[in-house]
This record gives C-alpha cells, structure tokens and sequence, in this order.
C-alpha cells in the first residue's frame, strides 16, 4: 500500500513541471503560434527561480523571478515570430540556444562557474505538494480561460480563423503576443518547480528534455488543457513506475520511449483525431 | 598576386620570429583540460579533473584552458582545436571521449595526451585508470555496517560497464559484512543526460528510502546531489562518489568514495612540465590511495571507529590479496 502511494506521489511530482510547461506551450500554440521553445523557457526559468530564492530566502520570489524570465524571454520569442514573421519553428530553436548559452554566462557572472547555482537550504524550497496544486490550479484556470471567456475565445479565434478575429475589429497579432507572453511566463515557471521544487539549485543541463516532453504531451492531449494535464500524469506515472520497478522484468530502456511512442501513435491517428489549431504557424 | 603576397610573407616572418621567442623565453607548458558534459562545478567527478590541473596552474606554472562539452559530438572537435593551437598537452576527462582522444592522437603524434576513465593504447597517450572496483567495496562495507534495516541502496549514473563495475563492488562488500544484507539497485539514465539529472537522482534515492534502505551509495555525476537533498529530507544516510562529497550535507553522508582524478591529473601535467611525460596505461589503486574513503570533520561523528577500523583491515587485506574483489570488466570478459 505504502509502496503505492510511494508510486503516485512520484509520479505527481515528475508531471508537475511538464503541467506547468504543457500549459504554457497550449497558451501559444493555440493562439497559433508554435512554441518549440518549452525547453529553453524552462531553462531560463529554472536558473532565475533559483537565483530569485537565494537573493530573497523565498520560494515564491524564486517563482515570481521564473514567471519574470519567462515574460522576458516569451516577450523577444513574440516580436521575432510574430511582429517580424520569421519561421517559429527556426525562432524557437534558437530560442533554445539562447537559453542554454545564456545560463552558463550568467553564472558566470554571479557564482565563477558554469551554469550551477549553490544550494538552497530546505525551508527555502518550494514544496512539491505546493507545486502539485498550483500545477493543477493552472490547468483548471487555463481550461476556463480558454472555454468560457472573451479572452479565450479571442485565443481560439487567433488561432483557428485569423481573419474572422481581424473583421470583429481585434488584431489576432496582438492577441498572439499576449498569449505567448503568458504562455512563456507558465513555462519558465515549470523550469522554477524543477531547480527549486524537486531539486535544491538549477544543475547545468538539469532540464534534460522535459521541455520537449511537455511540447509532447500537449500534441498528445491534442491541444487541450485537460486532456494535455492527463498526458502529463501518464507520463509521470511512466516514469515513476520505472524509478520504482526498474531492473525488474520491463526494460528501463522500453519505459523511457513509452511516451513518445504513444504520442506517435496518437498522432497517426489511431485514437481519434488529432487536430492542430488551424492556423498554428501561418504567417498572416 | 605576387605584388599582394611579399608584404604578407614579411608579416608571416615577423609573428614566426616572435611566436619562437616567445616560446624560448616564458616556456610555461600549455594544457588543455576537455571536461565532460557534467562540468567542472558537478562537485564529483568533472570537480576533481578540475581541481587538479587548478593545483597544477597554482603549483606549476602552467598555461590552463579549460574546457566543456555540451554534447558528446563536441569531444573530437575540443582536442583536434587544442592540438592545432600548439597545447603541449591535451587531457580528456571521462570516458566518453575515448574515441575522440584515439583519433586526434593518431593525427598529432607529437603532442601529448591524457585520457581518464578509457583505455588508449598510443605511445602519446596516457591513460589514467581507477580500480573503482575497490574503492565500492570499501563503501559497501561502510554502509552494510552503518544500516539498521538491513537493506542498503546504490544510484548509478548512465548504465555503462563502468558504473557496474562500481555496483558490483559495492556489493561484494555489503556481502562480505553480512550476506543477508539486501542490495537494491537503480540507474539514473541509458544516455549522458544521467549525469545531470539531480531530480530524477532525487526520485531514484526516495523510492530506495521508501523501500527502507537506509544507506545509499551513488555513482552518478551530478545527479549525486539529488540523493544528498533526498538523504536531508528523509534523514537517511548517503554514500558519494568521486571528489569528497562529505561537505555537501555533512551529517548526513556517511563517506565518499575518492577516486582522486585530481592527484592523477596534477601527476601527469607535473611530468609533462619536467618533460617525462610517457603514455602508457596508468592504474591507481587502493595501494597508491588513487581510491580511497573520504573521512574527515564533516563526517567524523557519523563514520564510527568501529567502521574505520574494518576499513583499514579491509583494505590490507584486499591489498595482501586475502580478499578477491570481482571486477565487473574481468567477468564480462
């Protein structure tokens, strides 16, 4: 029994930094702009939570200093891909490097080495149970926003019918900057949940692909917030199953593909259909 | 053309005179250090390569440039620059730069290398081994006395012949404790992202102490600082590898396994700057302390007498041959 709850918990905390990235990705892929960049979000985020709670001696000021990075960042991602068009999927790559040459730099400049904080002593951490719940909170949030209100019909509009948006009298590019703004913001805050919440600094290179596996779960959970939320736990759930039963009968190497290949097999078409945004990526 | 190029060769003439100069006169050896992608600030393995060609730049004089790779594709490219830019010696630091440091040493034969963790057999080459094998069995015995559960744990990095060559070890030494003693086992990783995963080394370490192991041995780069947050959370024992790690949360980690890269590194800058540096394969040991456990004020009041004494009895007896400890890369032979 206790091995369970062992298994759950696990699982929960590995999904919840791809919660936080998967909503931000569906923020702006739904606006209709594609966000390649999760991974570096969650790097910069990472490293400015953990800067953030050791200036301050506070987790939520590590949190508030991601979700400021993430502005930041989601802000320059925004004026290339949407004010200067340039192709989003060549932008948020370099978006990557951006974040992986910039952190190195940075602590450079304010620890003499590179790309590792110092450690943050226990209390000034921020608790995974905290996380969970704000991880669960966002999506709920985010599946209201984007349901049930102007804005996130707006988002909708930006995303599937540009031009229907445009004739009611709003700019879809203005609501695309906004919209991968937040979304950028929420991103860089599942970098601050895995260097401050489930680690005790940003490690250099600690991010590890998770960006990526949270851009993977939103195309799983087909663009949808709840749906995108369920792919993370089965994902965490994946992985927390094989921190608890590897070297048993399942290979490791079979439980780290699992999540990719049911994404491929989501896509294919097998289990309903996918469907991307209309105008995800459409330059108009 | 030809009206272009006269100036230029004069030009090539003046750097050529000087770039000798230079060299006759300030003669400080250059050297080259490639570290893995953990980085120098990994506070384990990549720290210690550090620390020791930083002894030597302190000590000796030396020119240092360090080095780091974000990829494993970067390797070659590193030691073919270093080469090309006159180092007089080149180390690569992990055993994932093996090929890169056999090809380069084949295309520079009169430059010098040196090579941790991988074998390469080239008269310019040194390589620069650990019997880690050794080393893990002193943890294990460590940590089978040190458990009260009975069931003791060991976090390994990426899962490469090296890694089990450290688990096996540490196991033939909980067993020579107390064979009742139960080993479980989990690895970070199957690629070299494993070494920088403190999260998951983290999970790995909690769902160990969740299973009631009390003592955690970990072979895993960085990641080994996941297992000391787990160890502080849970208040459990940890067990670290490579630099001494016992500072990190002291009180809480039981010893480090030293594999003193550092002293390794130091050494062969030291004959390269005296000019005696030979290639040929190097092997450091329990006998030379090339591994070794950490003991010191972080983890004195921990590390009882009574599990001091059985190392040092241990470890003469390992060393006079009465106690045979499997060698993961002998039994794959």
């Amino acid at each position: 029994m206790s091995d369970l709850i062992g298994i759950l918990e696990s699982s929960l905390r590995i999904a919840s930094p791809l919660i936080f990235a998967a909503m931000g990705g569906l923020l702006c892929e739904r606006s209709g702009v594609i966000q390649i960049g999760l991974e570096g979000l969650m790097i910069v985020g990472g490293f400015a939570a953990a800067v953030g709670a050791l200036q301050t001696g506070s987790a939520a000021a590590g949190l508030a200093a991601a979700a400021l990075a993430g502005v930041v960042f989601g802000y320059v991602y925004a004026e290339l891909s949407v004010r200067f068009r340039a192709n989003q999927i060549v932008a948020g790559t370099g978006m990557n490097f951006l974040a992986m040459g910039l952190v190195p730099f940075l602590s450079k400049v304010l620890y003499e080495n590179t790309g590792t904080t110092p450690s943050l002593p226990l209390e000034q951490r921020l608790s995974w149970h905290w996380a969970v719940v704000l991880a669960l909170g966002i999506v709920a949030g985010v599946a209201w926003m984007i349901r049930s209100t102007p804005v996130g019909l707006w988002i909708r509009f930006a995303g599937e019918h540009p031009a229907a948006l445009e004739s009611a009298g709003i700019s879809p590019r203005r609501v695309r900057m906004r919209s991968v703004i937040a979304g950028s913001a929420l991103a860089a805050m599942g970098g601050a949940v895995l260097s401050i919440g489930l680690a005790s600094a940003y490690s250099r290179n600690m991010v590890a692909g998770r960006g990526f596996m949270a851009l993977t779960a939103l195309i799983f959970g087909k663009w949808r917030a709840w749906p995108a939320l369920g792919a993370c736990l089965l994902f965490g759930l994946a992985e927390g199953l094989q921190v608890r039963f590897q070297s048993g009968a399942i290979p490791v190497q079979l439980m780290q593909v699992l999540p990719y290949a049911l994404t491929l097999v989501v896509l294919a078409g097998f289990v309903g259909r996918a469907r991307a945004p209309q105008a995800l990526g459409r330059q108009d | 053309m030809n009206k272009m190029s006269s100036p230029r060769w004069g030009l090539l003439a003046v750097c050529a005179i000087f770039g000798t100069l230079s060299q006759a006169m300030a003669a400080p050896i250059r050297v080259g250090l490639v570290l893995d992608k953990g980085g120098k600030d990994d506070k384990s393995f990549n720290a210690a390569a550090f620390h020791g060609a930083q002894d030597a730049q302190q000590k000796l004089g030396i020119q240092l440039k360090v080095v780091e790779a974000t990829d494993d594709n970067a390797f070659e490219a590193m030691h073919r620059a270093l080469a090309q830019k006159q180092f007089d010696l080149v180390i690569g630091v992990g055993i994932s730069q093996g090929d890169a440091v056999k090809k380069v040493a084949a295309a520079f034969p009169d430059r010098r290398f040196a090579l941790v963790d991988a074998e390469v057999s080239a008269p310019n080459v040194r390589s620069l081994l650990f019997q880690e094998h050794e080393g893990s069995f002193l943890m294990g015995v460590a940590a089978a006395m040190a458990s009260r559960s009975g069931k003791v744990g060991f976090i390994g990095g990426m899962e490469i012949p090296l890694i089990k060559r450290f688990e096996m070890g540490y196991q033939a030494g909980v067993r020579h404790v107390n064979p009742k003693i139960e080993v479980l086992s989990s690895y970070v990783g199957v690629t070299s992202e494993a070494w920088n995963n403190p999260p998951k080394g983290k999970e790995l370490a909690l769902s160990q102490y969740g299973r009631g192991v009390d003592v955690i041995f970990a072979a895993a780069g960085a990641s080994n600082l996941g297992l000391f947050d787990a160890a502080e959370e849970k208040q459990k024992f940890a067990i670290g590898s490579d630099s001494n790690q016992n500072w990190i949360k002291p009180g809480r980690v039981l010893t480090s396994m030293l594999k003193r890269v550092d002293v390794a590194v130091f050494n062969a800058i030291e004959l390269a700057a005296q000019g005696r540096f030979e290639g040929g394969i190097i092997r450091h040991g329990l006998g030379d302390q090339g591994v070794d456990a950490a003991v010191d004020a972080n983890n004195d009041k921990i590390l009882t007498r009574e599990i001091r004494t059985r190392l040092e009895s241990v470890k003469k007896q390992i060393l006079a041959g009465k106690i045979q400890v499997p060698d993961y890369y002998q039994q794959r032979k």
